[in-house]
């Protein structure tokens, strides 16, 4: 039985911040196969292709019949736990700070034995539920659940470690004039999220839904430009210290590839918007970020962003926008690598066409804003670093795994 | 001697017996700039981002790189801005007359009316009562409208409603009137644009700029201080950046006040 956490009380400043120290990175190649599992969510083990029994830890051949077809496919997640132990005084710094931390054996119903963390209401002989999440080193790790639902269960000690629950996190989405930034704001309010900042730039621009925000407790509107440097900076000096999660909302779409469009001047305000807006907000709030990883139970946890699908694959009817997108994306898994002495994770939310007006000529299907708000909000709880919603995200994603080329030519109509 | 007259010109600056009014908005990103429908193309927001700050990027030295459109913050526009005036000679920042930069100003305070109502505009009577008062206004003058907008917050300054703007500006006679009867070197405004901010609905569309720029006249807008000017008498220096085919421009404008 968990106790709820508490909502924080306001910091000591007579004490000095905990530093974020991380649990141990080392993988072998092989074993990322866990690590792109427990990215998006799911449960894969190697199972061997020509008996069909599975393995673990991550092997180059099969443990039974010395087969190296050994490909990581969705497993069941079922398992009984065997045994458990209580490490009380660790040697590794990450897990001594958090002592006692609890690990334990678990026997999978599908065949290989696993050491995992263990969720405080796993008990040992019971059932359990397993999962591959991403610790702070952002490193797979094995995890145990118990089978059903039990209070406060996402309170767990060892679990939030594994998660960015916006639950009494502080949160900053960065554009509150667009309707997926409402969507994510009250979202995140119903998450239980302490205080939601809400970015609008030029606030001398009225904006539909700007009456909902405004006097709403635990809502607090600030004026932010991301693309502009100075704005940016402006809001970090203010708040930069109690932004514990990031969602950054930027969104700004346009038609049109390059033929039929004139100059470069929308292709500018693209690249101001979506990528330089991007930089601006790291270089803002990325230092405080990263530095406040271990800061208690409002620690900064997570830096979301909202990217398109076409970040994969370009869209020539939308091509350069594409191209933005493409860049917004290879630079977050430079936010990731550099947030990552901080423990904090980024997450990538990729959608296809959303129902906005611009993609209005756009034929279904198109994602919901508050589908896409509720995906931010699983997608912390879980501790994801990639997520697809919607079919239109889901099916580019198969597409280009299983032919680029395929994809490129279709994409072309 | 006209040298002695420009000394003590310089002489009257430096005792204040000429003040300088400094008439121009701090170019800033958060000043708003012309909003137009997303589907055209937009103006680019003024943007200032830091080379270096005495730091390791440049240890002595401060500088920036700005961008901006060329109609953003208190700017100038030329006549080359509008489409009546694409065809005439020296219709750019560039090539325009240099002595066109320094010219005396009317000044008509319309800012009770403004007050009362947003989408004020002016119009030839109100004009005619101003001469009135005040005399005819002389060729190649400046003509300023006082509406004492430039004293809002952000939002009323630039006052938009689900159907456009509503500040106040000249009417479609008024703009020809001034421009064909009077002779003006051009017409200034505490807003963002010569014309009102309804101005798109008029016949024609944009009366101030059709008739201004039609005519090779210039334009002044989001001007401020003009509470500070005497109804006649001052002079304005308003000397844009020098754009190669430069439509128009973000400048300092500074009007000179007798205080005697």
């Amino acid at each position: 039985m968990i106790e709820p956490i508490k909502p924080p009380r306001r910091k000591n400043p007579l004490l000095r911040t905990r530093l974020p120290a991380s649990p141990p990175r080392p993988r072998s190649r092989t074993s990322h196969g866990f690590t792109r599992a427990a990215a998006e969510g799911r449960f894969m083990l190697q199972s061997c292709e020509a008996c069909g029994s599975f393995a673990y830890p991550a092997r180059e051949a099969c443990p039974s019949c010395l087969s190296a077809g050994l490909a990581f496919v969705d497993a069941p997640r079922r398992g009984t736990l065997l045994a458990e132990t209580t490490a009380r005084v660790p040697s590794d710094v990450y897990f001594r700070e958090r002592a006692p931390w609890r690990i334990g054996l678990v026997k999978m119903d599908c065949g290989p034995t696993i050491v995992a963390h263990l969720h405080a209401d796993c008990a040992e002989g019971a059932p359990v539920r397993m999962s591959f999440q991403l610790d702070k080193s952002g490193q797979a790790v094995a995890f145990a659940h118990p089978e059903g639902e039990t209070p406060n269960m996402a309170d767990d000690k060892q679990w939030r470690e594994m998660t960015a629950d916006p639950k009494f996190r502080r949160v900053l989405v960065t554009n509150g004039r667009s309707v997926i930034g409402q969507e994510a704001v009250a979202a995140l309010k119903a998450a239980g999220a302490k205080t939601v900042f809400v970015g609008v730039a030029e606030p001398w621009r009225p904006f539909a839904g700007e009456r909902l925000l405004r006097g709403q407790d635990g809502i607090e509107i600030v004026t932010l430009d991301a693309a502009d440097e100075k704005s940016a900076a402006d809001l970090a000096a203010d708040i930069g210290g109690k932004v514990d999660i990031l969602i950054n909302t930027t969104e700004y779409v346009r038609p049109g590839g390059l033929l039929d469009r004139r100059g470069t001047s929308i292709a500018r305000d693209e690249i101001d918007q979506a990528y330089l807006g991007f930089i601006n907000l790291a270089q803002a709030f990325g230092p405080a970020m990263r530095m406040r990883g271990a800061d208690g139970i409002n620690n900064s946890a997570a830096w979301v962003n909202i990217l398109s699908v076409y970040a994969l694959a370009n869209w020539p009817a939308f091509g350069a926008y594409s191209a933005s997108q493409a860049a917004c994306l290879s630079l977050s898994h430079c936010l990731r690598a550099e947030l990552r002495p901080g423990g904090v994770r980024v997450m990538n939310l990729f959608a296809g066409p959303v129902d906005t007006e611009w993609f209005q000529t756009v034929p279904p299907p198109k994602v919901a804003p508050r589908a896409i708000a509720q995906a931010i909000v699983s997608g912390l709880r879980g501790g994801l670093e990639e997520l697809y919603v919607g079919d239109v995200a889901e099916e580019i994603r198969q597409r280009l795994a299983a032919n680029p080329k395929a994809l490129e030519r279709e994409l072309d109509r | 001697m006209q040298s002695n007259n420009l000394l003590e010109l310089a002489g009257a600056i430096s005792s204040g017996a000429v003040r300088v009014v400094d008439l121009t908005f701090t170019l800033s990103p958060d000043f708003p700039v012309i909003v137009l429908p997303p589907e055209f193309g937009q103006a680019a927001p003024v943007r200032i981002q830091e080379i270096s700050r005495y730091d390791g990027r440049g240890p002595a030295w401060y500088w920036n790189n700005i961008t901006f459109g060329e109609h953003t913050g208190t700017h100038f526009d030329a006549p080359i801005h509008w489409f009546t005036g694409k065809n005439l000679p020296n219709n750019a920042v560039d090539t325009m007359p240099a002595k066109d930069m320094i010219a005396p100003a009317c000044v008509i305070d319309c800012s009770a009316q403004t007050a009362q109502d947003p989408d004020f505009l002016l119009t030839v009577p109100l004009v005619e009562a101003w001469e009135a008062t005040h005399g005819r206004i002389p060729e190649r003058n400046w003509v300023l409208l006082r509406t004492d907008w430039s004293k809002k917050g952000w939002r009323d300054y630039s006052n938009l409603g689900d159907d456009g703007a509503h500040t106040p500006g000249p009417n479609p006679a008024v703009m020809k009137w001034l421009v064909e009867e009077r002779g003006i070197i051009g017409f200034g405004n505490e807003t963002i644009g010569t014309d009102a901010g309804q101005a798109g609905h008029f016949e024609p569309p944009y009366p101030a700029h059709h008739f201004l720029h039609g005519a090779g006249r210039y334009g002044l807008q989001c001007l401020c201080n003009l509470d500070q000017l005497p109804a006649t008498g001052a002079i304005i220096v308003a000397s844009p950046l020098k754009i190669q085919n430069g439509s128009g421009s973000p400048l300092r404008v500074i009007a000179l006040v007798s205080s005697t």
